[in-house]
């Protein structure tokens, strides 16, 4: 049955977590109350990637995007909206687009979604809306049409890359795993996620679910392996609900099982939890990990593709990785490859975060600019400051600066300028921000997720953490840059797995671009963006202050002293450095330096 | 449901993707906008929204969005209906019921030809400002 409206409600961690379940409930029962229950159809669907606007509500058919919706709102929505037909412009997210769709909105103008292609359209409790759009069609497809070369080729010619952060082949990596002679052989999906700030691969399994199952079904019939794994973080609940439900909906349908489809291909698919440590996103790692071990990584090769998981041949891959696959079977190879840049093919989902108006989860196509990314999607920087950098990559990237703003983004143009497209985190830093002190968050990161099986790592990230701490307080030396690099160099070449090959990235890439900030803190004792705690210190300019009392009534430690009317003056030892008087001087009589 | 065969699986498909068609709004290229405000909705803009999406349905047409906006400013004439087919001259239509538009659909939209005889122009700019 046809509906006039479509009320898609985003049920994505984020929307959740504010209020989504709730409003969804309200707006269920205001249709009924208002008796419009069949005017229109509530769908709860996964992130449309606007996240910091949540919870949103998109309506259809005219695209009302409603930003910020809550539980009171919906008495509203429904009454005029939906009985009446008025947008309720107090939600809509840009009050002066009434009228226009989310489709005309600068967050969406340049995105091209492929991965995400259902994510915000779908409801991914039910399998029937995945089918609808072309679910489980490119498996037919494999099954009755192709032949596992055929697979093999057109995903070659598609020149897919890994999403995963290496940007390896994946036609090839599967033909690895084909060729080879093996009774067993292993599918395995990897959603471990840990970059801080990146969370693309949780909203797919969470908007798209059978977009991996689809895709891991694929690959087993490819190169000949009938149980797949998904190694998934215990602490992504809801993603965990929502693919063991398409799960169970998939083998009802017969889409996962035996004879799937009345072929003679069996397929299942079943999770395995991490405990949420980085390491474990290494394939080895993983794979040791699903077997029970402890999650380290070993020396390659032998690599996965040939000796995996129990020793078998294992194609793994990335969740983003197999989200394009059903695509690209469907659409086909040249179609893919029409998109993006003569290296990369396709689009990249990045979590755009930082300092940026609108922040949230992007899909663009590879060869955009940072500056698209950044202005025109992201709608640019918070509170009209200066762009400073973007870092990619997580912590195995690095930063790009404002004279790359213009570089088409994709797999080689990142690492030639010394970051990484990693597995597509983003985050935008202003001018506030200091390099020293988000070099050491970074590092911090990977010294805490350091397994600690291999020397170079272990020893050398301390070291490298200890020597930015000892810079961030204004007590490095020139050496230190020196040791900094050595170290860097040392752990590159002798560091077991990426971890700490990577590890390094941060520093050498904010060292090359911003060494003048380092000197900054070394020579003058200075940090330029005033975030060292350390190297920064609030004074009163006697001239200026007309002992107002307002600063000494706010400091939280009471190091402000002065008579009602008189100078006042700060205790340099007790001062925490909070910052608080400065805000509240309207006689700009307090200096930060 | 039990385990599917691929034609079992290719005919719900088919069922499925026609329900959700409306919810695509992809690939639209033709718009039916509806005003519905007090007044349209007094005159009965509401059967005309489901003649519309009946007839849509039935005669298959995916490529045509309907969206309802508010009042048009044409009172006199409700229900009132701005239709825009590419290639052919966006025009208003006044007094549309059911069978209106019905007709809107299958003359307009699938036959490419204006229904005259419902026409209200759509008046120069400097009258509605
Ligand atoms: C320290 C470390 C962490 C990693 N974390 C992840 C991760 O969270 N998710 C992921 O897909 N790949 C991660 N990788 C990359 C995997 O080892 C592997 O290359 C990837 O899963 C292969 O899939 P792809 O070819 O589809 O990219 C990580 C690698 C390293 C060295
Ligand atoms: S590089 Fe680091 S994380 Fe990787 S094996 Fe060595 S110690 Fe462990
Ligand atoms: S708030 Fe400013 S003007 Fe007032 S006492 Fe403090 S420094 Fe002086
Ligand atoms: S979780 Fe709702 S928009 Fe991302």
């Amino acid at each position: 049955m046809a509906y006039k409206n479509y009320i898609l409600v985003c049920a994505g961690t984020a929307c959740e977590s504010s209020k989504g379940i709730a409003l969804y409930n309200e707006l269920e029962k205001e249709l009924k109350a208002q008796g419009v229950e069949h005017e229109a159809q509530l769908v709860k669907t996964g992130c449309f990637g606007f996240c910091e606007q949540g919870p949103i509500v998109k309506i259809l058919p005219d695209e009302s995007f409603y930003v910020k919706v809550g539980p009171q709102h919906a008495k509203e929505i429904v009454a005029e909206h939906i009985d009446k037909g008025r947008q309720v412009e107090a939600l809509l997210y840009e009050k002066k687009q009434k009228g226009l769709s989310a489709s005309g909105i600068g967050f969406y103008q340049k995105q091209q979604r492929i991965v995400l292609r259902n994510c915000g359209v779908i409801n991914p409790e039910f399998i029937d809306e995945y089918i609808a759009r072309d679910g489980y069609a490119a498996l037919e497809k494999v099954l009755f049409e192709m032949t596992p070369d055929d697979v093999i080729e057109e995903l070659n010619k598609a020149g897919l890359r890994g999403r995963g952060g290496a940007g390896f082949p994946t036609g090839l990596k599967w033909k690895f795993t084909k060729n080879v002679a093996s009774e067993q052989k292993y599918i395995v999906c990897n959603a471990d996620e840990g970059d801080p700030g990146a969370y693309m691969d949780r909203s797919t399994a969470e908007g798209d679910p059978h977009s991996i199952l689809e895709a891991m079904a694929i690959a087993g019939r490819t190169v000949g392996a009938n149980q797949g794994y998904i190694y998934i973080r215990a602490e992504y609940p809801l993603a965990i609900k929502r693919l063991n439900n398409a799960i169970d909906q998939a083998r009802e349908y017969g889409l996962l099982g035996n004879n799937i489809l009345g072929s003679d291909f069996n397929f299942d698919i079943e999770l395995r939890f991490g405990a949420g440590a980085f390491v474990c996103g290494e394939e080895t790692a993983l794979l040791a990990s699903i077997e029970g071990k402890r999650g380290m990584p070993i020396p390659r090769p032998p690599f996965p593709a040939v000796k995996g998981l129990w020793g078998k041949p294992t194609v793994i891959n990335n969740v983003e990785t197999w989200a394009n696959i059903p695509m690209i079977i469907l659409k086909g190879s040249t179609w893919f490859s029409s998109i993006g840049t003569a290296t990369s093919k396709g689009t990249k989902v990045f979590a755009l975060t930082g300092k940026i108006n609108n922040s949230g989860l992007i899909e663009v196509p590879m060869g955009t600019t940072l500056r698209e990314i950044i202005y025109d999607i992201g709608g640019g920087i918070a509170n009209g400051k200066k762009f400073k950098a973007a870092q990619t990559g997580g912590p195995s990237g690095g930063v790009i600066t404002e004279a790359f703003l213009d570089v088409p983004i994709d797999y080689e143009s990142l690492q030639s300028i010394g970051s990484m497209m990693g597995s597509g985190g983003m985050i935008v830093m202003d001018e506030d921000d200091c390099m020293i002190d988000v070099t050491k968050f970074y590092l911090e990161f990977t010294v805490d997720e350091s397994c600690g099986k291999c020397a170079p790592c272990r020893i050398g990230g301390r070291t490298n953490y200890n020597i930015l701490d000892k810079i961030s307080k204004g007590k490095g030396t020139l050496e230190d840059l020196e040791t900094l690099k050595v170290v860097g160099h040392a752990m590159r070449k002798a560091s077991l797995c990426g971890l700490g090959q990577t590890a390094p990235n941060p520093i050498m890439s904010t060292m090359k671009y911003f060494e003048n900030e380092y000197l900054a803190h070394i020579n003058d004792k200075k940090c330029p963006a005033g975030k060292c705690k350390d190297l920064l210190s609030y004074t009163i300019v006697a001239e200026k202050c007309v002992g107002c009392t307002a600063c000494a009534r706010v400091c939280p430690v009471g190091c402000i002293s002065g008579e009602v009317k008189a100078v006042h003056m700060i205790d340099q030892d007790q001062c925490i450095k909070c910052g608080q008087c400065l805000t509240k001087c309207k006689f700009d009589a307090i200096l930060k330096g | 449901m039990a385990k599917m065969t691929l034609e079992e699986l290719r005919s719900l498909r088919d069922t499925k993707k026609k329900e959700m068609t409306q919810r695509d709004s992809g690939g639209k290229s033709a718009q039916i906008i509806i005003g519905m405000g007090t007044c349209g909705i007094a005159a009965g803009a509401k059967e005309a929204f489901d003649a519309f999406l009946d007839e849509l349905n039935s005669h298959d047409v995916k490529d045509t969005r309907i969206t309802q906006t508010g009042c048009m400013g044409l009172c006199f004439s409700e229900p009132t209906v701005e239709v825009a087919v590419p290639g052919m001259p966006r025009v208003i239509y006044g007094n549309v019921d059911g069978k209106v538009a019905r007709r809107i659909v299958k003359e307009h939209i699938i036959g490419k030809a204006l229904v005259s005889d419902h026409i209200f122009d759509k008046p120069a700019a400097d009258i509605i400002k």
